[in-house]
């Protein structure tokens, strides 16, 4: 493109280019420019749920698409979540205040001798990302970790992640248990993790694999929407 | 420099490595979520046993049961202040079997990742990753590793800090990286990059490759991405048997012995100089991949096409490092992080 050096004055673009300029800073990490174009949107009056959804999750949205398809890779997905959480937390007291419709929450950690988080951080940012309310528990979470959360949270969906041959059965170990205790109807068991596949996933008795961040975001929305219609009154 | 495996590699055209680590002991009865690296000392002949079984099938270099002895893993257990003691013992029970097998066997010890992201993007700096990769290398040295092995790593920043741990240590060294993501690392690098990140190195390592990751066909896929690049050391190929099924309580790797004698040879094919397994390795395994590198002849650089017909598919279309891959989402592009 031309005129690669030109600034570009945010405030001067209209709803549509400045909706569009923030897809672009979102994809490039650019956390400063993602709390300006919120800004700006706030003072033009946009409420902050159409802030979040159209602007921030809607640009999220192609970060993922391109993670997803080996296009962006985990550094680049890192600087897009740090600006997206740059326009969060101007949001967030703001989408408290109004009442906006919460589209569910999760309980995520990375299962017991496993102390990587990395792909569990990038989901526990990408589900932030499109709406949902995010329970962090850390590494290494026995049994009693993920049991305490649930009760204490009341998520919709449980969230783990495991990175070693050595740690993946114990997610094995958290779905026996809920199962003993009846409690495993009451959530959405999500699992991932580099050594992990489809096929593990439903073995171990999880309602889903998710192979990435992106995926995860895709599958939670589709069980909430499930979850929603089975709620829904018969008309 | 002459130590051990240099020699090895000067004195011969391939050399096997060994297998898994974490599915053997789980076969010994590791329970999933403690420190395999604990067993060193509180199973040492469940570890002994590991290490025969390597050497026995075959093997003419193992990596010791050191992978998450560095301190910030082990502090997960409540062990960071054992680095030293579990390191030492893991290359000291690794050195007599390698001395009792009649044979010159290479006792290399493993160093996996940190488990951390670094700086800038995390919080690990490179002192402090220099730091505990220096403090695991000098336990493996005291307990006698020929050469230490760092493995499954996916930030060339980590890759980098190891090298130069073991520089400090003055130790001989292998390097090996996970490429599990779309055919590259999880930060993204392809192979041709890694070949060019390992040129830079100043303390260069005797040799450098690819383990884990997914599957034997994608690990080939790398080893013809490093060749490709032109290297200067011998390339490492240390692929999974397969891909990890649940059955009745435990996990199991599918691939057959047959399909990692197969790959073996091909790996060779590729390019490799040092082949061996990852996760899902077994002896059994490691006896039929030693038969078919001693009694099959070397054939010629496979294509991608004789790769997924002996191993199956890859998992994704492209690694990087044909100009084939997925095209990213149409953008304004009127700026750029500038970087």
């Amino acid at each position: 493109m031309s005129d690669q050096d030109d600034d570009i004055i945010l405030s001067e673009l209209n709803d549509e280019d400045l909706v569009a300029q923030m897809f672009d800073d979102l994809y490039d990490g650019m956390k400063e420019e993602i709390e300006d174009g919120v800004n700006i949107l706030l003072e033009r009056g946009w409420p902050p749920y159409r802030i979040l959804t159209e602007a921030l999750v809607g640009g999220m949205t192609i970060v993922g698409h391109d993670f997803r398809d080996g296009i962006l890779f985990v550094p680049e997905v890192l600087l897009a979540a740090n600006a997206m959480k740059g326009g969060m937390f101007i949001l967030k007291p703001l989408l408290a205040e109004t009442g906006a419709p919460r589209v569910g929450k999760m309980v995520i950690g990375t299962v017991k001798g496993d102390i990587h988080d990395i792909g569990k951080n990038l989901v526990g940012m990408m589900m932030e990302g499109a709406g949902f309310e995010v329970v962090d528990l850390g590494i290494n979470n026995s049994v009693e970790s993920y049991l305490g959360a649930l009760e204490t949270e009341q998520p919709d969906i449980l969230g783990m992640s495991a990175l070693l041959t050595t740690t993946m059965p114990y997610m094995k170990v958290v779905i026996d248990t809920l199962i003993e205790k009846g409690m495993r109807d009451d959530y959405v068991v999500l699992v991932g993790g580099a050594p992990l596949n489809e096929e593990f996933g439903k073995a171990i008795g999880a309602d889903a694999y998710c192979r990435d961040a992106a995926v995860a975001v895709e599958t939670a929305k589709t069980f909430m929407a499930r979850k929603h219609n089975q709620g829904a009154p018969a008309a | 420099m002459t130590n051990a495996l240099s020699k090895l590699l000067d004195s011969r055209d391939w050399l096997m490595a060994d297998g898994a680590t974490g599915t053997n002991l789980f076969n010994m009865g590791l329970m999933s979520g403690d420190a395999p690296e604990m067993w060193n000392v509180d199973e040492s002949a469940k570890i002994t046993a590991l290490y025969k079984g390597a050497a026995d099938a075959g093997s003419d270099i193992f990596l010791t049961n050191s992978f998450g002895a560095n301190a910030s893993r082990l502090k997960l257990h409540g062990a960071e202040g054992r680095v030293h003691e579990l390191n030492k013992v893991a290359a000291e029970l690794g050195r007599d079997v390698a001395d009792q097998s009649g044979r010159t066997i290479i006792v290399a010890g493993s160093v996996g990742p940190t488990g951390e992201i670094m700086s800038p993007m995390g919080s690990l700096t490179h002192e402090r990753a220099v730091e505990m990769f220096h403090e695991q290398a000098e336990g493996l040295k005291a307990g006698g590793a020929d050469v230490l092995w760092v493995e499954t790593i996916s930030a060339a920043e980590e890759f980098i800090a190891a090298a130069e741990a073991f520089a400090l240590a003055d130790m001989p060294w292998c390097g090996t990286m996970s490429f599990d993501t779309a055919g590259r690392t999880m930060m993204g690098l392809t192979s041709a990059d890694m070949v060019k990140k390992v040129g830079k190195i100043a303390h260069q390592p005797l040799a450098f490759g690819a383990n884990c990751g997914v599957g034997a066909s994608d690990l080939l896929r790398t080893v013809l991405g490093f060749a490709a690049a032109g290297p200067t050391l011998p390339i490492i190929a240390k692929g999974n048997a397969g891909i990890p099924k649940y059955h009745d309580g435990h996990i199991h790797y599918d691939g057959t012995p047959e399909l990692m004698a197969d790959y073996a040879v091909l790996a060779r094919d590729c390019g490799a100089k040092i082949i061996g397994g990852c996760c899902g390795t077994t002896p059994e395994h490691l006896v039929a991949m030693r038969e078919a590198l001693e009694t099959r002849p070397r054939g010629d650089v496979p294509t991608l096409e004789q790769i997924t017909t002996a191993l199956g598919g890859f998992s994704s279309a492209s690694d990087g490092t044909d100009g084939a891959g997925p095209e990213a989402s149409p953008r304004r592009g009127r700026r750029r992080r500038s970087e």
